[in-house]
């Protein structure tokens, strides 16, 4: 009888531990996917409203080859040290991870132009969010449309 | 032998805006890729970019492996005096790449 009553306890045991084991295996894999743009966006500007404006990103709207985009990115900003562009973050849409670049900027730089190629690997949107030294977040878009995708192809 | 082309003006006037590029050789393997062996290429990028004029940070640059292979970047710094521009590239295994220009500021 005690037997038999251990026994039903060792199946629940069994069963809860079954259930927990299944939740387990189901977390890496969200936490595998990758986080969405606007997740990016917050994670960068640490929840801050981010306003549309101030920041032009240029990039070709057609691309040919996902694997050298040329980008062009300028804020404007009289980067005094009373009033200059802190940090730029360049985020995508659809590439395997969200972030591309971020880049420091300061008084020094002197103007908060930046050029640079990145890839994408497919057709999608590029966000750029510059962060003020005031504590403002400005961001741009543009949408891309490539023909041949980048980071993802295998070698053969 | 270094694989660092930096373009910066060799002279200046005092405060004027100048541009600076810079471009290091650098496969930028993202990590996402397989082997013609199904086994996936281990990722080996640039995580870092830094330009220092005189010994002081101007301008920085976190990568990601999104930035195009051979990463290439243009920016502006003030001429403040003549002196030397310090570029430095550091990858995911900690290897570090210098190289430096010099200007004169009249």
């Amino acid at each position: 009888m005690a037997g038999d009553c251990h026994g039903m306890i060792d199946r629940r045991e069994l069963l809860t531990a079954g259930g927990a084991s299944l939740l387990v295996c189901a977390l890496p894999g969200s936490a595998l996917a990758r986080p969405s743009l606007a997740e990016a966006v917050a994670g960068f500007t640490g929840g801050a409203p981010v306003q549309t404006g101030r920041v032009t990103l240029t990039i070709p709207p057609l691309v040919e080859n996902g694997n050298a985009v040329g980008v062009n990115l300028a804020v404007e900003s009289p980067m005094t040290a009373a009033d200059h562009v802190r940090r730029i973050a360049l985020f995508n849409e659809k590439n395997p991870q969200p972030d591309i670049a971020i880049f420091t900027l300061g008084p020094r730089t002197g103007r908060a132009r930046i050029a640079t190629r990145i890839r994408l690997a497919t057709s999608q949107t590029v966000v750029a969010v510059a962060e003020m030294s005031d504590g403002s977040y400005w961001s741009s878009s543009a949408s891309v449309i490539v023909t041949l995708a980048a980071c993802i192809e295998d070698l053969s | 032998m270094t694989r660092a082309l930096v373009n910066v003006p060799k002279t200046a006037k005092r405060g004027d805006v100048i541009d600076v590029r810079a471009m290091i050789a650098h496969p930028m393997e993202t990590g996402y890729r397989m082997g013609p062996n199904g086994v996936p290429i281990p990722r080996d990028i640039i995580t870092r970019f830094e330009c220092l004029y005189d010994g002081e940070i101007v301008f920085a640059a976190e990568f990601f492996p999104a930035m195009s292979a051979n990463p290439f970047i243009s920016f502006s710094t003030v001429a403040t005096a003549s002196g030397t521009l310090t570029f430095r590239w550091t990858d995911d295994a900690g290897k570090v790449e210098t190289a430096t220009a010099e200007i004169a500021v009249s």
